[in-house]
């Protein structure tokens, strides 16, 4: 099995002990981000809802959105892939 | 309400002033015409509208446009760099012409004193060719992009947290919207904003110049803008990523098949006047005032701080004790507080608190109050020893 990396975003690395990387063994983007949520149970509610990806966190295999890949999470990943975490952010004016 | 287009030429002093854009093929007497030209909103004059205004000025943007109704903070000084401490508790706007005026006085400045709403917003933003995005909420950020794409005109987008910054260009003519990449709003309290999480102070300075970058662009028509692409940048790392946006073609606003035809309610739609507040009463508040009678009293009671430690080193409540709003479920579950033992909540201004307020009476617990105003209010009422942030 391949390992990847996942980055996480700012605001989820109160979750991860604090890692902005992580580690992963996994072939395919939903085997990633089931383990990576086995791993850090507290991630779960703020990247799902069920089953369901939440609509203001964004996925990427390197620099695609998952959802706009052919495989979608079925996406086969390679050793050298890298997963991103996008949620939306806001801040600006304050 | 915008003046009809009349093409201006530039005028000798002009030309000696702008000589080093002049000289440009890129640029040259017609690209800097043209930046006389046009005429560009800024959406909030902060962390990311004070570069993006004065690289506009300094360029020589012929109609600058502000909207804003706050005014100048102490606390804004860190970052917000056309602001100056002479206009401290004077309104952004004013403190924002006058420096712009001070750098160019060939720009025409129109300003806005008041919120953009979804009353305004379609006759504030018509007539601009560019609007710039630089708020720090939701609701005005999907407000901006429905009456960017109603009206055809092109929203160069910014957003900051921490150390990460995003920018592009959401043009609804040649590519995706702000919907497209974030169909939906987080919850409320899920992800924290600058005000509690923090900001580093240059990074606005980064991502807002990026933004100007791509106005500038825009107006001359030259090299490739941010359409269709999410730049992620990282100041710890010192790292900037590409991401693809794909128009979406199931996009509410502008799919195949729009539902959203006009602009709608974004307070609710950003979950701001949901049920949840609602069930926050008289009873489960508790003022400043109130709050020093009940520890002047003895009462027995558990003080909870929801904020993050970084801010209890600013200003603290004797005896509180510190369970950030992320951790409170977890951390309320593993100490087995009886459901009826008398708990108080406090963060920074009572947003968090009242967050962390629903969360306990959903778990059961029947003895919550939160602090009105937060510990600001605290500090300005009863403890005025400490700093206010
Ligand atoms: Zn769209």
């Amino acid at each position: 099995m391949n390992e990847i990396e996942i980055t996480l975003p700012t605001p989820l690395r109160i979750y991860t002990n604090n890692q902005k990387k992580v580690k992963i063994a996994a072939e395919t983007v939903d085997d990633a981000l089931k383990r990576l949520v086995e791993t850090y149970p507290a991630l779960q509610k703020h990247l799902f809802q069920g089953n369901e990806l939440r609509s203001y966190v964004n996925i990427y295999i390197n620099d695609t959105d998952v959802r706009h890949h052919p495989d979608g999470f079925r996406a086969h990943l390679e050793p050298q892939d890298t997963i991103f975490i996008i949620p939306s952010i806001a801040g600006g004016l304050k | 309400m915008m003046e009809t287009p009349v093409v201006e030429t530039l005028t000798f002093h002009e030309i000696q002033r702008y000589s080093r854009h002049i000289i440009l093929p890129e640029v040259g007497l017609e690209g800097q015409t043209k930046l006389k030209n046009a005429k560009v909103l800024l959406v909030g004059t902060g962390g990311l509208g004070s570069p993006i205004a004065l690289y506009l000025a300094a360029a020589g943007v012929g109609t600058i446009g502000l909207i804003d109704f706050d005014v100048v903070d102490e606390t804004n000084l860190q970052r917000q760099i056309i602001h100056s401490t002479d206009y401290v508790g004077k309104p952004k706007i004013d403190s924002a012409t006058q420096r712009i005026k001070g750098i160019n006085p060939y720009v025409n400045v129109v300003t806005y004193n008041q919120p953009l709403t979804a009353e305004n917003a379609l006759a504030v933003i018509e007539g601009y060719d560019i609007v710039c995005d630089g708020t720090d909420n939701y609701q005005t950020r999907y407000l901006v992009n429905d009456a960017c794409v109603l009206l055809g005109i092109p929203n160069v987008y910014g957003s900051i947290f921490q150390f990460e910054g995003q920018a592009s260009v959401f043009d609804p003519n040649k590519g995706p919207c702000y919907r497209c990449l974030y169909p939906n709003p987080p919850p409320l309290g899920l992800v924290p904003s600058c005000a509690e999480g923090g900001v580093f102070g240059i990074l606005p300075g980064t991502i807002g110049t990026i933004q100007a970058t791509e106005i500038i662009k825009l107006i001359l028509n030259v090299g490739d803008p941010l359409i269709g692409r999410l730049l992620i940048y990282d100041a710890l790392e010192m790292k900037f990523r590409e991401l693809k946006v794909q128009k979406n073609p199931d996009c509410p606003i502008c799919g195949n098949n729009p539902t959203i035809k006009g602009l709608i309610d974004y307070e609710a739609f950003c979950g701001i006047t949901s049920v949840e507040t609602d069930r926050i009463t008289e009873d489960h508040l508790i003022t400043p005032k109130e709050y020093a009678e009940l520890r002047n009293s003895g009462f027995k009671h558990l003080l909870i701080d929801v904020r993050n430690p970084m801010e209890q080193q600013i200003s603290k409540i004797e005896g509180s004790r510190l369970i950030p709003l992320r951790q409170l479920e977890d951390l309320i579950i593993k100490e087995n507080i009886p459901k009826d033992f008398p708990i108080i909540l406090h963060c920074k201004t009572g947003g968090r608190s009242a967050r962390a307020l629903i969360q306990l009476l959903d778990m059961g617990y029947t003895n919550v109050k939160h602090l009105v105003g937060g510990i600001n209010s605290w500090i300005r009422e009863i403890d005025k020893n400490q700093p206010l942030y």
